[in-house]
């Protein structure tokens, strides 16, 4: 004990010592190189409009789909537009609320989401809809591909209750199962299974990670799964899948969320800016306003994301495939 | 005679008594499950009063920040602080570069724990390079050492006040229970509502969590300390001071190093929790290696996070064997201080001599991604029939049953039945404790989750305490074995739990057995280390006694070295339930539902806030009857031994 206060002298004066050396030889150590996460660099190629010193701050959701987005937006902000960016890996919930502490700039795929809508939106004027980002999202019950073609008719709910004892498990105490997954997605399938007097239960695998892994199983080793899923999403090139027909979805039909008895409404994906960096204008919340791409396009560039390619590399190979719509982006 | 036979007649027929009486509870329990099953059943979110103010409270929050003096000049300031501290820590780092910090380690390390550990030291930060992950890796030191850093700086002072005053021991234990059970997702929200989202969100909710084991071990050293050395001190006249830090600090030490040694391991294990709200390092790599079913990059990344600890583990415990045991002299602690100064200016200076050692060569950078994946596709072929057929064995034999029990029998039934329990098998005051905190659950309106994670908190912690018990002895006892293990018990501690649970639900798909087995892999191997602890601890004498009398090992074991460490163990049960507790949460992320659950879905969600901090409240009620019930048990029973 009474050598402690010399031992931390000591510390203290070495790694003094070492900060000193360190700085002589510091001109050779460039900060590390960027990860994914962290791109700070500025202008490479031609940029003649400025973009303004405070970085752009991107949130990006956990999917891979989103990812896509982060990886092409962020590719043009600091290569075409001389921006820096920073990414920010949060969920969406924490990403709403960044609008409103500053933590966060854009918001570049929203799934629905009215009640945090209205709360920033509407009622703390925090943020604004920046309109659609092209792709389209479709909810609903699925089966593995295998099972469309072995079992006739299983893709119509009319159907499910003869097969229920197809989708029996050992959560499911005695009924079919129905497998949910991560708790912040929309769901009405408690009540849909009750509605529509089916013999299910409903299991909430707890997320998206632990529902992929079950589709992966059910595939690979031809097991019976029922699913909520949703487009796009990455594993579905991996593993393909059958919509279930529900009762066709009509405006109101979800309005009591206890009496739902139809499917879910297709979802326009929107992007989502925080209200003071959109209305100081400039070119770059002007080409965030005007993304816009197609379901195939995200598909392509979150599947060469997921196959392990960096997200400049994937976000350069669709950009050189596809300069015109760049351009659109742009206003050129 | 009589007078002596007696106490032992009347102990064995209490104790026979004490098994019958268990079990015909038991059999009371399931007639009135056959009688009255279905009946009196509570129903999810009834009462809703609870969960309802709950949510109006977090909005009313969300809503006032901008405005609220506290957050102007008591949170901002502390984020600022905090913000600060984490970029100069990098910033550090990064002027280093990877051959000045390596110097600066093996320096440290040669200086508190000897040459042996420098070079380990050296290897570990090596191996952050060859793994890809350098500048993940030196964030998520920068994070864990401030982390650490402030729980010992808050952590020993409370400690030790723990240790010298039984009444502020009482008040402080439940709010440390809650401290660690407390699910971190059902309060995360709250904590970035204060200090927003990034390092010092991360930092703080890693700080509530490991701040527990240090406090908890710094009062059991305390307390552990011979009464006769402090007697004997106090004789010769040495005030409460110099008693503390004289004797009581001193002989505790080993003790308090443990509890470092488990805020170390806590505060890594909370890494990719942090990740989730913009906490950068090893935690984000995971999440992003998990997010595209990466099994290879998440264990890469995993491993990153267990050579941290493996590292950590080692040189804080060296440090603490060698500290007081030998001063260095002269010459030697020349050469010692002289070989770290070296160290330290080769790290720092050979970027200029060799420009080529300014980065991390990426021609050395090895990944164990591929291999892992390769074995990762052989495993989920090969062995998914026998472990999909052993989960339903295991889900249909004894999952099932308990909780179509527990959610079948009328809710004051079962309320009586944990009362009777705990009153037989202890005292009556944690009777009531399990009896209210029940009531507790059901007024927060969650009895069917409650219950449904009652039945898979029961047989992870039963089945922890065995191996704490059964491999914790054999570490103490074997040196051997402590050196073999000690690895594996670290990364089951350490490793974030997703990194393994992907394979797992391969395996075992998403269910309730999913979580019990994540339960036991995170929450074993403390206990197996406090009880391997507390066993290696017992007087070398004491054994040397037993032996020369002619015991047997398992009369060793069973007669001296156990009850001996009873304290210890009792620790080691207590942090045992907790830890389960603390992964109900990673259990409802894979399949367990109830609570955990519950709890994401608050934090998912924000219009579920208040039924997620609700599901946080019944999580910390279930842990508190447990241990209550558990520590009481252990209690009555040594008094009833030493009776004879």
């Amino acid at each position: 004990m009474a050598h402690a206060p010399r031992k931390l002298a000591a510390v203290g004066l070495l790694a003094a010592a070492a900060l000193m050396l360190s700085a002589c030889a510091g001109s050779t150590n460039t900060p590390a190189a960027s990860s994914p996460a962290e791109s700070g660099g500025g202008a490479t190629s031609a940029a003649p409009v400025s973009c303004g010193s405070a970085p752009i701050i991107i949130a990006e959701n956990p999917w891979v789909g989103y990812s896509a987005d982060v990886a092409v937006v962020d590719y043009v902000l600091r290569n075409n537009l001389g921006c820096t960016t920073k990414i920010s890996k949060v969920d969406e919930q924490v990403s709403w609320q960044g609008f409103a502490t500053g933590q966060i700039d854009v918001i570049l795929e929203n799934w629905g989401h009215e009640d945090l809508a209205k709360k920033y939106i509407t009622e703390q004027k925090v943020a604004v809809d920046l309109g659609s980002n092209g792709n389209a999202g479709v909810i609903g019950w699925y089966v593995p591909k295998f099972m469309a073609v072995n079992y006739p008719g299983i893709d119509d709910w009319n159907n499910l209750n003869k097969y229920a004892d197809l989708f029996k498990t050992a959560e499911s105490g005695g009924k079919g199962q129905l497998l949910d997954g991560d708790p912040s997605y929309v769901t009405n399938d408690e009540a849909l299974v009750k509605n529509l007097k089916l013999n299910y239960a409903v299991k909430y695998a707890g997320s998206e990670a632990a529902e992929i892994t079950a589709l992966q199983s059910a595939t690979d080793n031809k097991t019976p799964l029922l699913m909520y899923f949703y487009e796009p999403q990455w594993a579905l090139a991996k593993y393909p899948v059958v919509k279930v027909k529900l009762p066709p979805y009509t405006v109101g039909c979800d309005a009591d969320p206890k009496k739902v008895a139809c499917d879910y409404p297709p979802y326009l994906l929107n992007k989502v800016g925080r209200a003071a960096f959109i209305d100081a204008g400039g070119p770059a919340a002007n080409f965030i306003k005007a993304f816009l791409w197609t379901n195939d396009d995200q598909n392509q560039v979150a599947a060469a994301i997921q196959g392990g390619a960096t997200y400049d590399d994937a976000a350069k190979a669709w950009i050189d495939a596809n300069p015109d719509k760049v351009k659109a982006w742009l206003g050129q | 005679m009589t007078s002596v036979m007696a106490p032992a007649l009347t102990m064995s027929r209490r104790r026979i008594g004490l098994g019958w009486r268990i079990v015909g509870l038991l059999v009371l329990w399931v007639a009135l499950w056959w009688w009255l099953g279905g009946q009196f059943v509570l129903e999810s979110g009834v009462p809703a009063a609870a969960q309802d103010w709950l949510q109006a409270t977090v909005s009313a929050i969300g809503d006032g920040r901008l405005t609220n003096p506290l957050f102007i000049y008591v949170f901002t300031p502390i984020t600022s602080a905090l913000n600060g501290v984490y970029n100069g820590g990098v910033w550090l780092t990064q002027q280093l570069g990877w051959t000045g910090m390596t110097g600066i380690g093996a320096a440290l390390a040669l200086m508190v724990a000897g040459w042996r550990m420098a070079v380990l030291t050296a290897l570990g930060m090596l191996s952050f390079g060859v793994l890809g992950l350098w500048e993940q890796s030196m964030q998520t030191l920068v994070l864990v050492a401030i982390s650490v850093a402030l729980s010992v700086l808050i952590g020993i002072p409370v400690g030790i006040a723990c240790g010298l005053s039984s009444r502020f021991r009482r008040l402080l234990m439940p709010i440390l229970d809650t401290l660690q059970i407390m699910p971190s997702f059902a309060y995360l929200p709250i904590i970035t509502l204060f200090f927003l989202i990034g390092p010092p969100a991360g930092i703080l909710a890693t700080l509530v969590y490991a701040i527990p084991p240090t406090i908890r071990l710094t009062d059991v050293g305390i307390r552990e300390v011979a009464a006769s050395s402090v007697e004997a001190s106090r004789s010769l006249g040495a005030t409460v001071r110099q008693v503390l830090t004289d004797v009581q600090l001193p002989m505790s030490r080993r003790t308090r190093v443990v509890g470092i040694n488990q805020t170390v391991m806590a505060a890594l294990s909370m890494v990719t929790v942090a990740a989730v709200i913009a906490t950068p390092g090893l935690g984000q790599a995971v999440l992003g290696s998990l997010q595209i079913l990466d099994v290879g990059g998440a264990f890469n990344s995993g491993l990153a996070i267990v050579v941290v600890a493996i590292v950590l583990d080692r040189v804080i415990s060296a440090a603490s064997r060698r500290a007081g045991a030998h001063r260095r002299t002269g010459r030697l602690r020349l050469t010692v201080w002289g070989s770290a100064a070296a160290l330290v200016v080769l790290g720092a200076a050979l970027p200029a001599v060799l420009p080529s050692t300014a980065k991390w060569n990426s021609a050395w950078v090895h990944p164990i991604s591929g291999p892992v994946n390769v074995g990762a596709v052989w495993a989920k072929e090969h062995l998914y029939p026998y472990t999909m057929s052993f989960t339903e064995w295991v889900t249909i034999w004894f999952i099932n049953p308990l909780e179509s029990l527990l959610l079948n029998t009328p809710w004051f039934v079962i309320v009586a039945v944990v009362a009777a329990l705990a009153l037989i098998v202890g005292h009556w005051k944690p009777a009531i404790v399990a009896a209210s905190c029940l009531i507790g659950c059901a007024l927060l309106g969650l009895w069917p989750s409650s219950m449904v994670t009652l039945t898979q908190v029961i047989f992870a912690a039963t089945i922890t305490m065995i191996l704490g018990l059964v491999v914790g002895t054999w570490i103490g006892r074997s040196r051997w074995a402590d050196r073999v293990l000690r690895p594996i018990l670290d990364a089951g501690q350490v490793l974030p739990p997703f990194v393994y649970l992907v394979p797992c639900l391969a395996l075992f798909g998403p269910t309730r057995f999913t979580a019990i087995f994540a339960a036991v892999v995170y929450a074993a191997p403390a206990a197996i280390k406090i009880v391997g602890e507390g066993i290696a601890t017992v007087a070398p004498n004491t054994i040397e006694a037993a032996r020369s009398m002619g015991s047997s090992t398992l009369q060793e074991i069973g007669k001296v070295q156990l009850p001996m460490a009873r304290p210890i163990i009792l620790v080691a049960l207590n942090q045992g339930i907790i830890y389960v507790m603390a992964m109900v949460v990673i259990g409802g992320l894979v399949g367990g539902g109830g609570l955990g659950y519950d709890v994401v879905k608050g934090f998912a969600n924000e219009s579920y806030a208040g039924t997620g901090l609700a599901a946080g409240f019944a999580i910390v009620l279930l842990g508190v009857m447990l241990d209550r019930v558990s520590q009481s048990a252990g209690r009555v029973r040594r008094t009833s031994s030493h009776a004879v």
